[in-house]
């Protein structure tokens, strides 16, 4: 089952929503950059201090997760069943009629 | 201060509205009114069972101790949920499709549904999570003791722990092991959790606010508090902050509860998006309070009192009782609600992974036709409980209690992150093998329990002071918290340093070097592939007795279930009744919804005990492929046809055109031999006309035009005689008269028969009798026919003054021709092409006696004769080469 090549171009909506996910995928990257930055300022801030820059940190990263989690579901329908985007989804599966 | 009553009072009442709340949950789930129960909102906060008594009590007691690294703990989780988009999603997506009940059902199906794994990653996490549950007990009991000062009057611990625990037991019992199908889910449980969830935010948050606000008189007040405190100055090891981030967010995907709420309990994609931002945000308003709540307890209360129950001690120093109470309660919480869900996902690892496949193995063939198995899974899954809980309150009674258990947390955390490189291989690396994962599991086992576990019970219990310090036989290497030599690590970064790393390689190397089993490899592509909806089959066509499945599922689901589960695949397949055709895709099918109940192993072996094979066989891996490989075929027949057909086209097309220039071909043939015939006529008719109309003719006249029409009469007889001896030519229906005769013989013949028409004779024929003296065996009428067509036509049509026709023979002894050459002015080259053409005819056509038809016909005559004629260009005047056929041998 030779599966449908994948267009070199997508449109232009397709591309943005693969760019959405690379975004989610690399946010965790962000929140242990800033998750670290503590070990780099922590001595000169003082635990007060650095401890609400974490916080800061931590807002920024959840406001952030929010957003993306918003703009990934939005075509989502109440019931769940994501709607995938993979081109190969519009090619229906040869029925295979065996297993 | 409230009185032991009044708190255990608080306490059941307490554990009452639990119970009303699951209770109602539970009836609401049922009659199918549980929108709200499957919102985002209970999946995450049912989450915050991350958040146990431990960390409710312990997270400012650490806080007090090393500042802010306490944080850690929660910021791996943040960091997990936030990048849910990578990897939780395929975990739930895995859980779902593959109906995953557990991480060891998870590990053990990925890798060839091996029992043997399963069993390992179950054993991991007794092992871990024991040691835990106790700890959630001595939570409890610690903050009984704080509201019954220690005259011992009130309550012993070990009293308290045992309570706790019979009740943890009842509630588990009566809510975990209501449905055997873990992918039904626990509604009752999962909402309570959510409440307790709810409880215990109120409660930390209640404490702050009070701290903050009541006791130090506000958040700026608060900083400098810090500022004043003994954790004022920033003191956290750079290794420890990474190697706890690492370690809580390796552990909040392999603590078989977390696993449970994550994977097993989410009824939804979604809701994992919600969670992805309302969880951390969870997380960050738990740990909001903690440094206030530590720094304020550290300032108002006497030295030497446990920070670990500042939670307690601070309101109840401040007089205020019912806050301390909620504060008990949001602790209570913390601690049921951890032991509640590691109970239901242990005692279901449990039974799944050790007691079904022992029972299987002991009841060997005939387990599939014995008993009801529902009553065996439910049972063995509350003896599991039983025995967890059990095995937490014994731990506890004799571990002692006390600062030694307090570290097991983040012991507990290390061993079961030796999970987590089988579980990251399963969902994203195809190549990880059954082997490998073994090999990485035992080793990070081993180094773990080496190195962190067996030391974390304190030297000189366990391991002896001099194995500690000098290592076992005095091997300075092996030393548990400093191998290989001693660089001075923290001992947790070490032990999670090396187990991890020992791990990791064996899984790499354990991998590389094994070769998969045929359904390790099926399953591999399946995990790793699950969002690109690959489908891969687990099983084959084989001869099975559809009863037997349907006897064996109505043991495992009730015969109810079963029977509609059957029922509808007959439908689906249709056929009448509660016995479809055992296809692959019904067993596979049936598979996955058994392993729902009893986990991915075991509904494989049970299967397997009556479809007959264990595995999938290289054989019928083959015959997929061939499936496969027929699809491809088959689509490539298309394509060939498709150019087929367009090559056909093409055809069609050329022979249309063919048609056409036929058509027209014919039309002008119509229109020559119409004319021709005309000529003829038109005279014929207009001299019978005057000789029938006109009264006196002279005698000479009448002869004239009787002539006239005689001879038209002749002409047209003739044309019509050619037109069908070509006819008959062309047809190939002429029959010949062989025989054997010379060639001087047939061209004496030809000569006279042409000299009869001469009149005067002009024509002076050259020949060399002596080369004429050849025998041939040919039809001789129609050989003469040709000589005497071609002999005509020079004396027609032959120009010259004194015209003369030469007549060769040429000749190798088998091969003869005839050459015939006038000396006239010959045959234009563009015309030698049509010259053999029907009603060709060049130039004038007064001096044509035929229709054009002769030289047509010479050319059919020798065509079935064998031989050919051809015009013969370059000899002075037209000439004409009859080829006689090859002479046979018999006849010389």
């Amino acid at each position: 089952m030779s599966r449908a090549p994948e267009p070199l171009f997508l449109a232009r909506r397709t591309y943005r929503r693969r760019r959405l996910m690379d975004a989610a995928r690399l946010l965790p990257v962000l929140g242990l950059f800033i998750f670290l930055l503590p070990l780099v300022w922590g001595e000169a801030l003082g635990t007060a201090r650095a401890g609400l820059a974490l916080v800061a940190a931590w807002v920024f990263l959840i406001v952030l997760a929010g957003a993306l989690a918003r703009a990934l579901t939005l075509g989502w329908s109440d019931e769940g069943a994501p709607q995938r985007d993979a081109p190969a989804a519009a090619v229906p599966p040869p029925d295979k009629g065996g297993f | 201060m409230l009185s032991i009553n009044v708190l255990v009072a608080v306490c059941l009442g307490y554990v009452g509205f639990l119970f009303l709340i699951a209770f109602v949950a539970e009836k609401r789930a049922a009659a199918g009114r549980s929108a709200w129960l499957r919102s985002p909102w209970v999946y995450t906060l049912s989450l915050s069972i991350y958040c146990t008594g431990w960390t409710f009590y312990g997270a400012v007691g650490f806080a007090a101790r090393s500042g802010l690294e306490f944080v850690t703990i929660y910021l791996g989780p943040t960091l997990v949920m936030v990048g849910w988009w990578a990897l939780l999603r395929k975990l739930v997506q895995v859980g779902r499709r593959q109906r995953i009940t557990s991480i060891a059902d998870l590990i053990s199906s990925r890798y060839g549904k091996s029992a043997f794994l399963g069993g390992l990653v179950t054993l991991l996490a007794v092992v871990g999570t024991t040691p835990y549950i106790a700890l959630q007990l001595q939570s409890v009991t610690l903050s009984v003791a704080v509201f019954s000062p220690g005259d011992g009057a009130g309550a012993r611990p070990e009293s308290v722990a045992f309570w706790v625990a019979a009740g943890l037991v009842v509630f588990t019992i009566l809510f975990g092991t209501r449905n055997l199908d873990v992918n039904e889910r626990h509604d009752g449980v999962v909402t309570a959790i959510a409440v307790e969830a709810v409880v215990k935010l109120i409660a930390l948050v209640a404490v702050g606010a009070f701290v903050v606000w009541g006791v130090a008189g506000g958040a700026g007040a608060v900083v400098e508090l810090i500022d004043g405190s003994p954790i004022a100055a920033w003191e956290v090891a750079p290794d420890r902050w990474i190697t706890l981030t690492f370690l809580a967010a390796a552990a909040f995907l392999t603590l078989p509860r977390m696993f449970h709420v994550l994977v097993v309990e989410n009824s939804d994609e979604s809701h994992l998006a919600t969670a992805s931002w309302a969880f951390p945000a969870y997380l960050l308003l738990i740990s909001l309070f903690v440094v206030p709540i530590a720094v304020v307890g550290l300032a108002t209360m006497p030295l030497g009192a446990n920070p670990d129950l500042f939670v307690l001690t601070v309101p109840l120093a401040f007089d205020r009782e019912w806050l301390a109470m909620l504060s008990f309660i949001g602790g209570f919480s913390s601690a049921t609600s951890m032991v509640i869900v590691a109970a239901i996902a242990l005692s279901t690892m449990v039974s799944n992974h050790v007691v079904l496949p022992i029972w299987l193995s002991l009841r060997g063939q005939t387990a599939t036709m014995s008993g009801d198995v529902r009553y065996v899974v439910l049972l063995s899954r509350r003896i599991s409980i039983l025995g967890v809980l059990g095995l937490g309150y014994l731990y506890y009674v004799y571990s002692g209690g006390g600062a030694a258990l307090a570290a097991i947390g983040l012991v507990s955390f290390a061993g079961l992150a030796q999970a987590l490189p089988a579980l990251l291989g399963a969902v994203f690396w195809r190549g990880a093998t059954r082997v490998g994962a073994a090999a990485g599991l035992i080793m990070g086992l081993l180094v773990w329990g080496y190195t962190l576990f067996l030391p974390s019970f304190g030297s000189g219990t366990i391991f002896s002071e001099t194995l500690m310090t000098e290592g076992p036989w005095g091997i300075a290497a092996l030393r548990p918290q400093a191998l290989l030599f001693d660089a001075g690590m923290d001992p947790l970064v070490h032990a999670v340093f090396w187990s991890l790393s020992l791990n990791m390689l064996a899984f790499l190397v354990g991998s590389l070097l094994s070769f998969p089993t045929p359904l390790e490899r099926l399953q591999g592509a399946d995990f790793v592939g699950v969002d690109r909806a690959v489908t891969s089959p687990g099983f084959v066509a084989r001869p099975v007795s559809t009863e037997d499945l349907l006897l064996m599922s109505q043991r495992l689901l009730g015969p109810a279930e079963a029977q509609s589960l059957f029922g509808a695949e007959a439908a689906r397949q249709g056929i009448v009744g509660y016995l479809p055709d055992p296809t692959p895709a019904f067993l596979e099918r049936l598979e996955k919804r058994l392993a729902g109940s009893v986990g991915g192993a075991t509904a494989h072996a049970m299967l397997a005990q009556i479809t007959g094979g264990t595995q999938v066989s290289v054989e019928d891996l083959m015959r997929v492929a061939d499936e496969a490989a027929q699809i491809m075929e088959y689509s490539s027949q298309l394509e060939a046809k498709s150019t087929e057909l367009t090559r056909t086209a093409v055809q069609l097309r050329e022979a249309n055109d063919k048609l056409k220039a036929l058509s027209i071909q014919k039309d002008a043939f119509l229109a020559q031999i119409s004319h021709e015939l005309r000529t003829p006529m038109t005279s014929i008719r207009a001299f019978s006309e005057i000789l029938k109309d006109a009264e006196s003719i002279a005698a000479g006249d009448r002869q004239k035009y009787s002539a006239i029409i005689h001879d038209e009469s002749l002409r047209l007889t003739r044309l019509l005689d050619d037109l069908l001896d070509l006819n008959v030519l062309e047809n190939g229906q002429v029959s010949l008269n062989i025989q054997s005769t010379t060639l001087g013989g047939v061209l004496d013949r030809a000569i006279r028969a042409a000299d009869g028409q001469d009149e005067p004779r002009r024509l002076r024929i050259r020949r060399t009798r002596a080369d004429e003296n050849i025998e041939i065996v040919t039809d001789p009428d129609r050989l003469s026919q040709v000589f005497i067509n071609i002999i005509a036509n020079a004396r027609k049509y032959c120009r010259s003054e004194r015209p003369e026709l030469t007549i060769r023979v040429l000749g190798d002894g088998d091969r003869f021709s005839v050459d015939f050459i006038d000396n006239g002015d010959g045959i234009p080259q563009r015309s030698q092409a049509l010259i053999f053409e029907k009603f060709a005819r060049l130039g004038d056509h007064s001096r044509a006696g035929g229709a054009g038809l002769g030289l047509a016909i010479c050319r059919e005559i020798m065509a079935k004769l064998g031989g050919a004629i051809d015009y013969l260009p370059g000899q002075g005047g037209a000439a004409f080469r009859v080829t006689l056929p090859p002479r046979r041998a018999q006849a010389a």
